[in-house]
């Protein structure tokens, strides 16, 4: 019973780690009546002490890499990470820049990724990492 | 003080407990349902506040570095109790108050104080400068409804007062509708006292238009924002028993009638009615007064929820009990 709260009830910290401002608007459209994840419990906080899921966009320039670090050490546990967007996972168009820090998952290798590949990625396929994201915090809580 | 009172008391504390939290999240269910179909989604289900609670019991309780702690952690347990505790003065369709003759309608407007009281103490606890921030608009919120909202209860009670009797205990407003007992005049003012009660009802609640204590765009989520885990559920329960409270009181300043004396029932089931019809007045004030308010508005600057509760809500108010006087002293019938 308890370990199936996770199932309805995702609350989501949305951080720009130095995108674009392409998956960002994605993101938000995935909030929209069109697709609603509000309808699956899916809600944007505004602080990370209450979120499940941390959403990162954008590819990590050299100044945020100290704040993205203390983002998911700010994060309650059990805690998953979803990146949005190819630049997240790559670098995407950015990659080889001089002010790059890296992918967040080299930069804080202990915890638990989902990737959104895309550039920017369709609602549908954020939603879908979300749900994803779900399944492995129920894991999480079972064991 | 004897024990039999003292068991009982207990008993029906515990019975409470668990409904106000179950009426209380349910509420706030309906109401995020109803904000998202009036904007034309779909919303989450009725049990998202509850789905919402449990998986916040599973999740790391975080008391931050330079939080004080006991205050940190003793403010959303004083939140929740004492939102609690109010629905220990107010009638429930027709059962008697479980503390009846132990307290009236100021140590009500009194208790209402306190879970804001106490959130303002968790936000200064807890070191961060948002939670600060949104500590000090709350307080000023809370200023700037005590005004109209003493205004509303005072009129009511004065007027009340022409009838005789114990006027400030609840259990005497809700035996006595005033819509009965007043001329056209009065009838006017308790409709002005009405709306201006329906306009504080956000502000106390911290819901849109007066949530700029709990700004989740602007300061962060203000208050709560270092709140994680068990103490973030109890804030979050705490905020369904209050619009539940709130809306309750309304209902019993109000719309304290029953429907079961219209037919001819055994009592159990028109406790059952009246019970029922007591959840439907409540839905219907906090539809009104919440979820309406909540759907069509965009969030008020700090400078404007104070000048709109201290002019214009009071001036609202004030009308209304200068109308209640005239009703009184120059008697206009229908």
């Amino acid at each position: 019973m308890i370990s199936k709260a996770f199932k309805r009830s995702l609350w989501v910290f949305h951080v720009n780690s130095g995108s674009c401002n392409g998956c960002d608007i994605e993101v938000i459209a995935a909030l929209t009546p069109r697709y609603d994840a509000e309808r699956f419990g899916i809600k944007l906080v505004a602080s990370p002490r209450h979120a499940d899921v941390i959403a990162f966009t954008g590819p990590v320039t050299n100044d945020m890499a100290d704040k993205v670090i203390r983002i998911i050490q700010q994060t309650p546990d059990p805690k998953v990470i979803v990146i949005v967007g190819s630049c997240g996972i790559s670098g995407g168009v950015f990659h080889e820049s001089y002010h790059l820090a890296g992918p967040i998952d080299r930069l804080y290798p202990n915890a638990k990724y989902f990737y959104v590949p895309g550039c920017p990625p369709r609602p549908e396929a954020i939603i879908h990492a979300f749900t994803k994201a779900w399944e492995w915090l129920e894991e999480v809580e079972k064991k | 003080m004897n024990g039999e009172f003292l068991f009982k008391l207990v008993l029906e504390s515990i019975g409470l407990v668990f409904f106000s939290i179950f009426f209380g999240l349910l509420f706030k269910g309906i109401d995020r349902k109803l904000v998202a179909h009036m904007q034309s989604r779909v919303g989450p289900p009725i049990r998202q506040p509850f789905l919402d609670v449990m998986k916040l019991m599973n999740k790391e309780n975080i008391v931050p570095k330079h939080a004080v702690k006991w205050m940190y952690n003793l403010a959303p347990l004083i939140c929740l109790t004492s939102s609690i505790i109010i629905l220990f003065y107010i009638p429930i369709g027709s059962i008697h108050p479980f503390l009846e003759g132990h307290g009236d309608i100021i140590l009500i407007l009194y208790l209402f104080a306190i879970p804001s009281l106490a959130m303002v103490a968790g936000g200064f606890a807890s070191s961060s400068p948002f939670a600060t921030v949104g500590a000090q608009r709350e307080m000023v919120t809370m200023i700037s409804y005590e005004l109209p909202l003493s205004i509303i209860i005072i009129s009511m009670v004065w007027r009340l007062s022409n009838i005789g009797g114990n006027v400030f205990s609840l259990q005497f407003i809700a035996q006595h509708p005033l819509w009965n007992s007043v001329g056209l005049l009065g009838f006017i003012g308790l409709l002005f006292l009405l709306f201006s009660m329906i306009i504080v009802t956000p502000g106390e609640l911290a819901k849109v238009p007066f949530d700029v204590a709990e700004a989740e765009t602007e300061i962060a989520g203000g208050l709560t924002v270092e709140y994680s885990g068990r103490n973030l559920a109890m804030l979050y329960m705490a905020d369904g028993v209050k619009i539940f409270a709130f809306s309750a009181i309304i209902v019993a300043l109000f719309f304290p009638y029953n429907i079961s004396q219209y037919f001819n029932l055994n009592s159990l089931i028109s406790f059952i009615i009246d019970f029922l019809f007591f959840l439907l007045k409540v839905f219907l004030v906090m539809l009104s007064s919440v979820t309406l308010i909540r759907a069509g508005m965009a969030r008020l600057r700090i400078t404007q929820v104070v000048s709109s509760y201290w002019f214009t809500v009071s001036l609202i108010a004030l009308i209304g009990l200068v109308l209640l006087m005239w009703d009184v002293s120059l008697k206009v019938g229908w």
